[in-house]
């Protein structure tokens, strides 16, 4: 033991380990600084884990296009421990992406940007958008026929920027079409590029927070005055501050083990996402959809009217990013207290309520055609003549129940059928089914007279029971 | 003296400049530097960053080079065969696949290109690329209903390539299709990305 203290004393001493790490550790932060300040470092330790992780994965983990499948086949199957590895990994990246939303949601909401942070927020920003890039290209990492079809769609996407846009299609698939460069790139994104870049501004964002002190629970009625505000915040902290180690630490401490036992737990329990096919441009049989934080988005694309669509794809993401950057400068004094700020609460609830309602529409994707519908059972046929009969198997089987809902069978995508012989006659239907209508096509090329006969003849017995 | 020494017991080596003016000049007594030492200063920190960027440039331009200039590279137009005439019955559409013009080795099944292609007459084909002009996503051939229709968001598009319903704003691409000696030959192109 006593070599051990005289060993440290003498690296402490050469090192100046305490002297400098000593100040910083105990730095005095507000007594007011309680559980509402525990989503940063809870990002940082979000972080730490995905490092970690990350790095384990990458002992076995081959970037190749054509051998990524088969290396995350054998760290998924191929041990237990390597299955409850990727599965930290992934709901590590889905803890970084929760806490670094609430992190910005409660210095939004506490008015922490103003004056004399908003620097910090600034780099805060940039770490947000960082982290978002680590979840999609970590998703593509993933490199089955999924990933293979999201960057597609973030090519599609890239190429609807004027001038810029097909060079950027280009450069983001890695050549003319998929292929062996694709992975190639977004492993250097994912493992060194957007890492080195979250490494210098979480270093960057830290020192801010030293620089500025931590800032305290809002007050009604004490705003934000430039003039005053740093020699003010000092003569308090002097006076009622305590020093972050132990005092703020032990907070983030409970908070970083309850997260990472959560990640062990639903690693150990549920596991990492199942791959899907393997990726092969050429299958079509793929159901492309993005992992749970941007499915939000997938859902907008499909609902978005075409003409908007490419202002949004192009514009939303640039506004995001100037409203985020023009937050501080917009707002730089006054009121920091949420009761006095409802303009800031209501951002906030309707950010969190779009996203949830959007997130489970994408999850429905009522907008999709039900590929894997089955004929419609025979206790929605009860009762029907011989023509109706074959109707019904014609509604199938020509691909109405992709799109066309009956009693409890069939897609969302159009309106439903269960009573629409009460709604429209049989003039109407055939009009419509041979001419289409919005958003439905023209069956006129596909349907003969006799078929669309039987089709019709079925429809009329669907009628209010 | 103390207002000289703000690092504790070091001297402050911060340089002063000579006023030439008597007045005050007594008082900084530790280091007053010369007009022409300041000048010299201020030619060896430009000297540095000149330095410094020559050095940045020498390591980045290779760098950089080697990044963007596989996308300068033109990728040849080459016919690839997806197979005998006779193996294609006429009206009929079935997927294709084809390996990409410039593969690299270890691509695997990613240098793999689908298409969907129909037989039109004797010697006639016509081939449409399996991307929704939407965002990308590979449309499927519902023969019954004779109508693609992608998974993504819901674009469906007529057996001929144009559109029937949702967000594409144009119709499917086209391969160019040949028969050669019998054999089925699509031109290879690049995904298609730009609306037209």
């Amino acid at each position: 033991m006593k070599i051990l203290r005289r060993a440290w004393g003498w690296l402490d001493d050469r090192a100046g380990i305490s002297e400098t790490l000593g100040p910083m550790a105990t730095h005095l932060v507000p007594r007011s600084a309680k559980w509402w300040y525990v989503f940063g470092s809870a990002t940082l330790c979000a972080f730490i884990v995905q490092v970690t992780t990350g790095i384990g994965l990458a002992f076995a983990y081959v970037p190749s296009g054509g051998e990524a499948y088969a290396s995350l086949q054998a760290i998924t199957d191929g041990s237990r421990i390597g299955h409850v590895l990727r599965g930290m990994h992934y709901f590590g990246a889905s803890a970084m992406v929760v806490m670094v939303v609430l992190h910005l949601a409660q210095v939004f909401l506490h008015g922490s940007y103003k004056y004399p942070r908003e620097l910090n927020w600034l780099t805060g920003v940039v770490l947000f958008f960082m982290v978002l890039g680590m979840a999609f290209t970590g998703q593509l990492l993933r490199w089955d026929a999924n990933a293979v079809w999201s960057v597609v769609v973030a090519a599609e996407q890239a190429d609807r920027l004027p001038w810029l846009g097909p060079a950027l299609g280009r450069f983001i698939i890695g050549g003319e079409t998929i292929g062996g460069a694709t992975l190639s790139r977004f492993f250097v994104l994912h493992v060194f590029l957007i890492p080195a870049g979250i490494f210098a501004f979480i270093g960057l964002h830290l020192w801010l927070v030293l620089r500025h002190g931590v800032s305290e629970m809002p007050r009604p009625g004490h705003p934000v005055d430039p003039a005053t505000y740093v020699q003010r915040y000092e003569r308090r902290i002097r006076r009622t501050g305590v020093p972050f180690w132990p005092v703020a630490a032990w907070r983030d401490m409970v908070v970083a083990t309850l997260m990472v036992g959560t990640i062990l737990v639903l690693a150990v329990t549920l596991g990492p996402p199942a791959l899907d096919q393997p990726p092969d441009p050429s299958a079509v049989n793929a159901n492309p959809a993005p992992d749970w934080y941007l499915l939000f988005y997938f859902a907008v694309l499909a609902l978005l009217p075409p003409w908007l669509e490419s202002w949004v794809i192009i514009g939303a993401p640039l506004l995001l990013i100037v409203a985020l950057i023009a937050v501080p400068f917009v707002s730089n004094r006054g009121e920091r207290a949420p009761s006095r700020r409802p303009w800031a609460i209501a951002i906030v609830v309707v950010a969190a309520v779009g996203f949830v309602s959007l997130t489970i529409l994408g999850v429905k994707e009522p907008w999709s055609p039900d590929f894997g519908v089955q004929p419609l059972p025979a206790e929605v046929l009860v009762g029907l003549d011989p023509r109706a009969t074959e109707g019904a198997a014609l509604v199938h089987a020509k691909g109405c129940l992709y799109c066309h809902h009956i009693d409890g069978h069939g897609g969302f995508r159009g309106p439903e059928l269960s009573t629409i012989g009460t709604l429209l006659t049989r003039d109407q239907m055939i009009i419509r089914i041979m001419n289409g209508g919005t958003n439905m096509p023209s069956f006129a090329g596909t349907l003969d007279d006799d078929q669309l006969a039987r089709i019709v003849d079925f429809l009329l017995t669907r009628r209010v029971r | 003296m103390a207002p000289e020494q703000v690092n504790g017991d070091r001297p402050d080596l911060r340089p002063r400049v000579d006023e030439g003016t008597a007045a005050g000049a007594s008082e900084l007594p530790l280091r007053v530097i010369p007009g022409a030492e300041i000048r010299r200063r201020e030619m060896l920190a430009r000297l540095a960053l000149a330095l410094a960027g020559i050095t940045t440039a020498m390591v980045a331009a290779p760098v950089v080079g080697f990044v963007v200039a596989p996308m300068f590279k033109p990728v040849p137009r080459l016919w690839r065969p997806v197979g005998r005439v006779e193996e294609f019955k006429l009206g009929e559409t079935v997927l294709v696949h084809f390996e990409d013009p410039s593969p690299v080795p270890w691509a695997g099944v990613t240098a793999r290109t689908g298409a969907w292609l129909r037989r039109t007459g004797d010697a006639s084909f016509e081939c449409f690329a399996i991307n929704c002009r939407h965002l990308g996503c590979p449309v499927r051939w519902v023969p019954e209903a004779e109508l693609f229709m992608c998974p993504c968001h819901g674009g469906v598009y007529y057996k001929d390539g144009t559109v029937a319903a949702g967000p594409p704003p144009e119709p499917l691409h086209r391969y160019r299709v040949r028969v050669s000696d019998g054999t089925v030959e699509i031109e290879t192109a690049p995904l298609p990305l730009t609306i037209q």
